[in-house]
């Protein structure tokens, strides 16, 4: 290859770098910026929960919860405390990690204790994994329904409400077939508050 | 493995088959320097002026060797400027977290991650780059090199299609058409659509949210009452899009597609499945089009089908049932195996997604494939190992799996003693070598540099898993980079001088490597005189060329990698079965 060749290969690079550059990296993000903010504000911009003019969360975001009050949601290993939204992460354990048994071990046990499971009721796996981004909002339907009975009696509720709670929270599979059905965390939570201020 | 799973494969597949021959079509237009689209009136002057800019003697008809030196240095200005900004990012706009520059060696290996089309990533987005950085440096290489890929496989079709010519099209032509025209409205359409499903498209600061119920958390000083959570924002939703339907799979976030704003709810997660397929499928309907031999692409379409099916069905299996260490500690296998996977997606869509990202060079992942069960982490392993041709990286799937079909082809002639022929043309010692440089070079340098790690105290002092696990951990790297994927088993901590460089060089290798001899190979074709097709040609489509197909894809894989994966996956597989040893 040549000098020639090679100093209009370079031009081309950076014509085609600074124009198609400008609608790719610049237009583009921008008309979708545009597009969110109008069509999809809501969405765009974080799916936040407010409570009053605070913002307590994001209904696709988890955050942690360990009172008995409330359901609580997966272990998480985003950050050095789990749940933090700036750090997501997982644990990246493998299957024979004595590390990871050790800690589910260690969570079994807690979660039998806290919902007086038991020995022969299994745990849900979700209760006692760290899901994949570390702010998984969301946990399954037979988890909640293992919880049902300490939130209930926390709040002096009886646990059938809890139940119908857990009932209008569950997202069934979209479009009935894609995804797991599933509780979110956050959601449930606050609706619960609400309904029960102690 | 549940109904839902099994009807959710279903669709996936109809879908998958129901865009291929629209998108052929299109592609049909997009490929051809005067094909028109509906979108002329908008970027025709857009395109016009880029040519413009090049010149009229820059735009015309290039030979393979002409072909490749505009490829490659359009790859090296494109690192060079990337590594450029993420050097100067903290002096730069779009900046609202005051991120500083990343380290040489970091830098290095993002860009070449980025201009190779791998996006395999030694830091987390949102605790690492600026909103410039997202948009600019990483965003621009997951459109070009996208159309790079593609504008390649252009290149080696028109090569087998013509003949007794040496041109094979023009590098800025097919680039700019494909970003304009393919690339860019399909990134439109996907990025609405995730963001009515949650993905988030914004400037802001990072959001605090004051927490319902505040905690106390652990310091390095000692302990604190934790009553905020800083919540990550960003323009998501615009390299979301382009991430997917190039196959590029860098995520804006750590997490990637398991992040709930990367990817909110379970038909999201299905619409980015199918957007990594995409392309790569329309492509093989493309190809029929091109050489005139419509069944000669569905067939290669039914190979990969046969293969991708295969694929999810083991990975399935294997997640969908319990891990022993843990049932054993009284949780439950209904879920199958949960660690590092999402609530909304479970087993099977992980499985599927896993299977998906690692059959093309996306790398995206919705679940940490660190924690998948040994034979679950061995499907994307071994989908990685055989080149990512199962409909494959955008461009790189169709011109991989085209290496196996000269191979098998030759493969074929020497079983029954015939001058092997492809659709017309005869293979000639110069093909096939350029066929098997494509391959084995790759992989030698593959499992050398893995070799290498492992005896290094560098390669060790990755590791987050000890065991046949830590091999696997290593290995995966380097596979994932040399087939410029860029997923990971992603315990292992890339990001140090000797990782950095080692994986940032395997890409390269990976990458251009291949791209050379492929374009040599176009260029030996297109000079070819086609034969008319007789009784004594191998036939190209059908039930036996599939299965031809099959066999040299899984044979390459399976004999060059099954020694180090039975030392990794199966006897860790083994071990978890038979016995109740932990690492």
């Amino acid at each position: 290859m040549n000098i020639k060749a090679l100093i209009k290969d370079f031009r081309a690079s950076a014509v085609v770098t600074i124009i198609l550059g400008t609608v790719l990296c610049g237009l583009y993000p921008l008309l979708v910026w545009g597009i969110g903010q109008l069509a999809f504000h809501d969405q765009a911009n974080g799916s936040l929960v407010r409570r009053g003019a605070k913002v307590v969360g994001s209904s696709l975001i988890a955050q942690n919860f360990t009172g008995e009050r409330y359901f609580h949601p997966r272990p998480s290993e985003a950050g050095d405390n789990g749940y933090d939204a700036a750090s997501s992460n997982a644990s990246n354990l493998g299957p024979l990690s004595k590390k990871l048994h050790d800690e589910v071990k260690t969570r079994v046990e807690a979660y039998r204790s806290e919902n007086d499971l038991p020995p022969a009721v299994k745990v849900p796996a979700d209760a006692v994994t760290a899901s994949g981004s570390g702010l998984d909002t969301d946990i399954s339907v037979e988890n909640a329904q293992l919880q049902a009975p300490r939130v209930a009696r926390a709040r002096a509720m009886s646990v059938e409400v809890v139940r119908r709670f857990i009932a209008r929270f569950t997202a069934g599979r979209q479009l009935g077939f894609l995804g797991e059905p599933r509780v979110n965390v956050l959601l449930i939570n606050l609706a619960l508050d609400k309904s029960n201020k102690k | 493995m549940h109904a839902a799973g099994w009807v959710q494969l279903a669709v996936f597949t109809v879908v998958l088959l129901a865009v291929t021959k629209p998108l052929g079509l299109y592609l049909m237009r997009v490929l051809d320097p005067a094909g028109q689209t509906f979108l002329e009136p908008v970027l025709k002057p857009v395109e016009n002026l880029v040519y413009g800019c090049i010149g009229a003697e820059g735009t015309g008809e290039q030979d393979w060797k002409g072909y490749a030196g505009s490829a490659l240095v359009f790859s090296l200005a494109g690192a060079l400027f990337t590594y450029a900004l993420l050097r100067l990012q903290q002096f730069l706009p779009l900046n609202p977290q005051h991120f500083g520059a990343l380290s040489p060696d970091l830098s290095f290996n993002t860009a070449s991650s980025f201009t190779t089309n791998t996006n395999w990533q030694n830091y987390g987005g949102e605790s690492t780059m600026t909103y410039l950085s997202q948009m600019v440096a990483l965003t621009s290489h997951n459109f070009f090199s996208a159309a790079m890929g593609i504008s390649v496989a252009a290149a080696l079709v028109r090569g087998i299609a013509r003949q007794k010519t040496r041109l094979l099209g023009n590098f800025w032509v097919d680039l700019t058409r494909v970003s304009l025209y393919l690339l860019l409205p399909l990134s439109i359409i996907m990025a609405v659509f995730l963001m009515s499903q949650g993905v988030i498209q914004n400037f802001s600061h990072y959001v605090t949210a004051h927490i319902v119920e505040p905690y106390t958390g652990k310091t390095a000083t000692g302990q604190k009452l934790i009553s905020t959570q800083s919540i990550a924002m960003g323009p998501v939703a615009s390299q979301e899009a382009i991430k997917e339907l190039g196959t590029n799979g860098g995520g804006f976030m750590n997490a990637n597609s398991a992040h709930p704003y990367e990817n909110p709810t379970p038909l999201s997660n299905f619409v980015e499945m199918l957007s990594i397929f995409a392309i790569g499928s329309g492509l093989t309907y493309w190809l029929g089009r091109m050489v005139g031999n419509q069944k000669h692409g569905w067939s290669i379409w039914s190979a990969m089908l046969i293969l991708f099916l295969a694929g999810t069905m083991i990975c399935w299996w294997s997640e969908s049932r319990g891990n022993p260490r843990l049932t054993s500690l009284g949780v439950s296998a209904r879920q199958g195996n949960m660690e590092g996977k999402e609530a909304r997606f479970g087993a099977f869509d992980s499985a599927l997604f896993a299977t998906v990202t690692t059959d093309t060079s996306c790398g995206a992942v919705n679940s940490m494939h660190d924690s998948f069960l040994p034979l679950g982490g061995l499907v994307p392993l071994f989908n990685m190992h055989t080149g990512c041709v199962v409909f494959g990286g955008v461009g790189a799937g169709l011109y991989g799996i085209l290496i196996f079909v000269v191979l098998a082809i030759f493969l074929a002639g020497l079983m029954i003693g015939r001058t092997p022929e492809y659709l017309g043309k005869k293979l000639e010692s110069y093909d096939v070598m350029a066929a098997v440089l494509a391959i084995l070079l790759p992989s030698a340098v593959l499992l050398g540099f893995t070799a290498l790690a492992c005896v290094s105290t560098w390669g060790l002092a990755g590791l987050n898993n000890t065991g046949p696990h830590g091999l696997s951990e290593i290995l995966y790297a380097f596979t994932s980079c040399i087939n410029n994927n860029g997923s990971a088993f992603a315990g292992l901590s890339g990001n140090t001088l000797p990782y950095n460089t080692t994986l940032g060089l395997a890409m390269l290798v990976g990458r251009y490597f291949v791209i050379v001899p492929v374009l040599a190979l176009a260029g030996s074709l297109a000079s070819k005189k086609a034969v008319p097709v007789s009784s004594g040609s191998m036939p190209v489509a059908g039930a036996t060329f599939i299965l031809l197909i099959i066999g040299t894809v899984l044979i390459v894989g399976a004999l060059t990698f099954f020694p180090v994966v039975s030392l990794g996956p199966i006897v860790e597989h083994f071990l978890m079965v038979h016995s109740t040893m932990l690492f």
